[in-house]
């Protein structure tokens, strides 16, 4: 490397304005740009651009002056490293919370609990560390739809799994959408003579034609007829445990909401069976001349509005 | 390694009594017993960070420490993710890298 005087061609009392116009004038010779192809223009002008760089710093020129750095080293100066080149590679553990601790024998760079905290049980065992030691199997995860009634009162499915095997799949009274069932030992084989994985089965509980679940409540709306709406009545209810007869009280209305007790979803694992809730519609069914001319010369002994207060922007 | 002399001259601007209080403070950890510092360039890169963010992103002394705990945590994160990198690269077979390259790209 040429000292960085002589490149630019100045002494080395010059200014730091003569400096500057010998580097313009010899960059503007040399640049890449006006010299294409030619590699020598290239190189000369990266040795006056870095000799411009040690000498317009007057921290650099001074140092280089006084001989503490030479112009070969100022040749492969770098960008100054930055705190991030040292704290993302090796001597970044210095600063790690517990580095203080790295006088003692070298830890390894990762300890079970650390690998458990970042991935979970994905290379470890419930948390275990791996080692020799034998592993569990992994879990399988499979879904398995199921009848609406099926999941209120509990039914024995059989589940096909890739593969052939098929798994007796027993759905407890009661089971919620997306329930989870553990099936022990029924998941994948361990690798290396441990307990075999668990089969996790998500129940996917279809929708009824007539009811719906609100947790251990079933609701459904079932119509009425006009005369069973006003006079009141016994009729048939179906429920998930079959029909159960209900008293409609007289002056029912669409709308009435009747509760029967106990007829939900059963009673299982400790929780209360639910009730059943009917809300009443009124049909009138098909026409009939009777009612028509009824309802022609009737006078309600109370006239009301049931519109009364309705505004749309209300 | 450098003494604590050397740094200064590296470091025109810095205190001394601001690089004992960060010492003190272990916001700086040189090797070395108080009066015979030894400072590695990670430390003398980490006097400069903490110069820089206090005299030029003004952040308050008393805000440093959060601030240099939340950097050593990233730091700490990022070695550990290139270390996991590096585990991945000598023990999975190429097309396991592949369709982990393509898992990872993939627009979601």
């Amino acid at each position: 490397m040429d000292d960085p005087y002589q490149t630019l061609g100045v002494p080395r009392d010059a200014s730091p304005e003569d400096i500057r116009r010998a580097y313009l004038k010899l960059a503007k010779e040399h640049h890449p740009d006006l010299n294409p192809g030619n590699a020598t223009a290239e190189a000369r002008f990266k040795t006056v651009a870095a000799a411009n760089d040690l000498l317009s710093d007057p921290e650099t020129r001074g140092r280089f002056d006084r001989g503490e750095i030479d112009a070969a080293g100022q040749e492969r100066r770098r960008p100054r490293p930055s705190y991030r080149d040292y704290a993302e590679a090796e001597p970044g553990r210095r600063y790690d919370r517990d580095g203080r601790k790295q006088d003692g024998p070298r830890q390894s760079r990762w300890s079970a609990e650390a690998i458990h905290e970042m991935f979970g049980t994905m290379f470890t065992d419930d948390g275990q560390p791996g080692g020799d030691s034998p592993r569990r199997g992994q879990d399988e995860q499979y879904t398995l739809a199921a009848d609406f009634l099926d999941a209120v009162n509990g039914a024995t499915r059989r589940l096909t799994l890739p593969g052939g095997r098929t798994l007796d799949v027993q759905i407890p009274p009661g089971t919620a959408n997306g329930q989870v069932l553990r099936l022990r030992g029924q998941g994948r084989a361990s690798p290396n003579g441990g307990p075999d994985g668990d089969a996790l089965i998500e129940i996917q509980v279809g929708s009824h034609k007539y009811f719906t679940r609100d947790g251990q409540d079933i609701r459904l709306v079932l119509p009425v007829t006009l005369s069973e709406a006003v006079l009141g009545g016994m009729v048939e209810v179906p429920t998930p445990g079959g029909p159960v007869r209900m008293r409609v009280p007289p002056h029912a209305d669409s709308g009435t909401e009747l509760r029967l007790r106990g007829r939900g979803v059963s009673a299982h694992r400790g929780r209360a069976a639910g009730d059943l809730y009917a809300t009443l519609r009124v049909v009138l069914g098909t026409p009939d001349a009777a009612l028509e001319a009824f309802l022609g010369t009737w006078k309600p002994e109370h006239p009301a509005d049931p519109r009364q207060g309705m505004e749309a922007s209300s | 390694m450098i003494s604590i002399e050397v740094l200064f001259t590296q470091l025109p601007g810095l205190r001394p009594q601001d690089l004992e209080r960060w010492i003190v403070n272990d916001w700086v950890r040189p090797d070395g017993a108080p009066g015979a510092y030894l400072f590695q360039d990670i430390d003398v890169a980490r006097v400069r960070l903490i110069q820089e963010l206090r005299d030029e992103m003004k952040v308050d002394e008393d805000a440093l420490p959060i601030v240099l705990s939340l950097l050593d945590q990233l730091y700490a994160l990022r070695r550990q993710i290139r270390d996991l990198g590096a585990a991945l690269d000598r023990t999975v077979s190429e097309d396991v890298r592949r369709s982990l390259v393509a898992h990872l790209t993939q627009r979601h």
